[in-house]
């Protein structure tokens, strides 16, 4: 028996679902908008994939603080230090396979990052357990409290770092297939850019596919927007964040290490650097969401490379204003996750 | 007489530096559906939330199907078997109603995995979910929103639902809906505490009553009893039922 079939106009009336493809459609317009001003066509290629790769490297980095954010309202200042962190473990497991990243295999220099990168996110992952465990549980739903108490952990990380390391800068070449560039008739594309595109585009689709086919991805969805009904419906959203905050801390390390073999150079304030684009991308994005943080990196990755070849000057704060012009037009980023 | 469903002995609960429950003694009935009813600031949603573990009791004793559950987490007491529908609904509305169906059904990690049947009788109980499948649900309606509320609610088994104001913010035609809704899962012996204001809607549903004032149970009793007594309705709720017909 049916119980409710009684027709009504508001069961009838539903508006057509309409994709807002608008944030979307920034990247090419911005993109194209620069040829003119570049001028070179061959530069202008060469810009573009140097934004690219670097808001793919952005975009690893950040995503797992945007999660962390939208399911706890966690701050975590503190997030650079695994980027420093798996940059400076890179340097300890390259260093031991300098025969194999200075062989001319790609299969050899692959065997020396592929073990850097799994090292990096393992240890940035376990020492993310501990930071969360330690540092952030005691402030839970103390925003103020957050931001003291993780910027303190970063600081207190970092000079870690430097007792196990050194203040120095160390260097951190490329291996030796990753070197040099790719010509695209007259636009010389570098090769490590272009393999910081395939692995971000990696990451993302396999958090787009986590997050939009798995019932763990839905939850993590679910938190973001209502995670006391999350735990009503039976699910402990603790330990959904806790795994959130590892992987997040594991990708900053994987980050940190395409980030040092970007700049081929690793120094202790590498992550304190970084983590203002961070905060800039998620805001831009908004706050909790995945999609608006991997468009808020290339569009952060695009604007700093645009802006730096042909106003340096500005380049100095073109993020800040490219977060301010977003925010002006869409004050809660350019996604807003549907919280409660 | 078989023991109650779920009883609240002397509970008092503190937001903050608030004393909002002052010690509630509640008893609901295996298969009834008790109507909890009130003044706005009573402690009727304070007492749902209480249950369900969202803000804990600081004294007093919860017990569920025999066992005590004051203690526990949230997600253990809806592992119990309580299902929560919250004064918001709480609906995911970045995500479809298949998902939000999906994430209510615990045992089903796809679609697929819940109960076909189940799923079909809660189509036949709210058929504008079948048709708004693949919607985003934060485009429903007021009313469809409550339906998907509910229909998360019943999707798995669960021995006792908690529902705080079903009719609230809803269009008459719609009210009737889940007046009609709820007659049919009344008659599969679901347990159903229901907060509500709307005093016509209650005592067309309601076996029980438990009026609340100031934190209290002030009342307890058949429905049909004080739905015949217009002196009381006016001396627990201030109204009279015939004001509201």
């Amino acid at each position: 028996m049916n119980a409710a079939t009684t027709s009504t106009p508001a069961l009838d009336a539903l508006p057509t679902v309409r994709p807002d493809r608008i944030p979307l459609l920034l990247l090419p317009v911005l993109a194209l908008a620069a040829i003119p001003l570049v001028g070179s066509f061959s530069t202008w290629v060469t810009l573009t994939f140097a934004g690219l790769a670097m808001g793919m490297i952005i975009f690893i980095i950040a995503s797992g603080l945007t999660l962390v954010f939208g399911l706890m309202d966690v701050l975590n200042f503190g997030h650079g230090v695994f980027i420093t962190l798996g940059a400076f473990l890179a340097t300890s497991v390259l260093g031991r396979m300098a025969g194999w990243t200075e062989s001319e295999s790609l299969a050899r220099n692959l065997l020396a990052v592929l073990p850097a990168m799994a090292a990096a996110m393992l240890v940035a992952g376990g020492v993310g357990l501990a930071f969360e465990r330690l540092i952030i549980r005691p402030v839970y739903g103390q925003p103020l409290k957050q931001i003291m108490i993780t910027m303190g952990g970063m600081i207190v990380g970092v000079e870690l770092i430097k007792v196990i390391w050194g203040a120095q800068a160390i260097p951190l070449p490329l291996p030796v297939a990753f070197r040099g560039s790719l010509l695209f008739g007259e636009a010389a594309v570098e090769k490590y850019r272009l393999v910081s595109v395939v692995v971000g585009l990696a990451v993302f689709a396999a958090m787009f596919w986590v997050l939009s086919r798995t019932k763990l991805g839905l939850l993590i969805r679910a938190g973001v927007q209502d995670r006391e009904m999350v735990e009503s419906l039976g699910y402990r959203i603790g330990r959904l964040f806790i795994g959130v905050f590892v992987a997040g801390s594991a990708l900053a390390g994987l980050g940190g290490v395409m980030w040092g073999l970007y700049q081929q150079t690793v120094t202790p304030e590498m992550g304190g650097q970084i983590n203002v684009l961070l905060f800039i991308v998620i805001i831009i994005g908004g706050m909790g969401s995945v999609g608006g943080c991997f468009i808020g990196s290339l569009l952060v990755g695009l604007v700093a490379n645009y802006a730096g070849f042909l106003a340096p000057k500005v380049a100095l704060f073109s993020n800040i204003l490219l977060m301010v012009i977003v925010l002006m037009w869409r004050p809660e980023g350019l996604y807003p996750v549907g919280k409660r | 007489m078989s023991a109650p469903l779920l009883q609240l002995d002397g509970v008092h609960t503190h937001i903050g530096a608030y004393h909002i429950l002052h010690g509630v003694d509640l008893q609901v009935a295996r298969g009834e559906l008790t109507v909890l009813l009130g003044r706005n600031g009573a402690g009727k949603t304070t007492t749902l939330r209480t249950i369900m573990g969202l803000w804990p009791a600081s004294s007093g004793a919860i017990r569920f199907d025999g066992g005590e559950i004051g203690a526990l987490s949230t997600p253990e007491i809806a592992h119990r078997g309580i299902a929560y529908v919250p004064e918001n609904m709480g609906i995911f509305g970045d995500l479809t109603v298949r998902e939000n169906m999906l994430l209510a059904a615990r045992g089903a990690k796809r679609v697929e995995d819940i109960d076909a049947a189940r799923l079909d009788w809660v189509f036949g109980l709210f058929p504008a979910l079948k048709r708004f499948w693949q919607h985003p649900a934060g485009l429903l309606s007021g009313g469809q929103k409550q339906m998907l509320a509910v229909a998360r609610a019943i999707i798995e088994p669960r021995q006792l639902l908690l529902i705080d104001e079903p009719s609230k913010g809803l269009a008459p035609a719609i009210i009737q809906n889940m007046i009609a809704a709820f007659r049919e899962l009344k008659q599969t012996d679901t347990t159903i505490l229901l907060v509500e204001q709307n005093f016509n809607f209650a005592r067309q549903l309601g076996d029980k009553v438990a009026v609340m004032d100031g934190g209290r149970i002030v009342h307890a009793g058949a429905m049909a009893d004080l739905a015949g007594d217009e002196g009381l309705q006016q001396r627990l709720l201030g109204l009279s039922l015939a004001a509201h017909q």
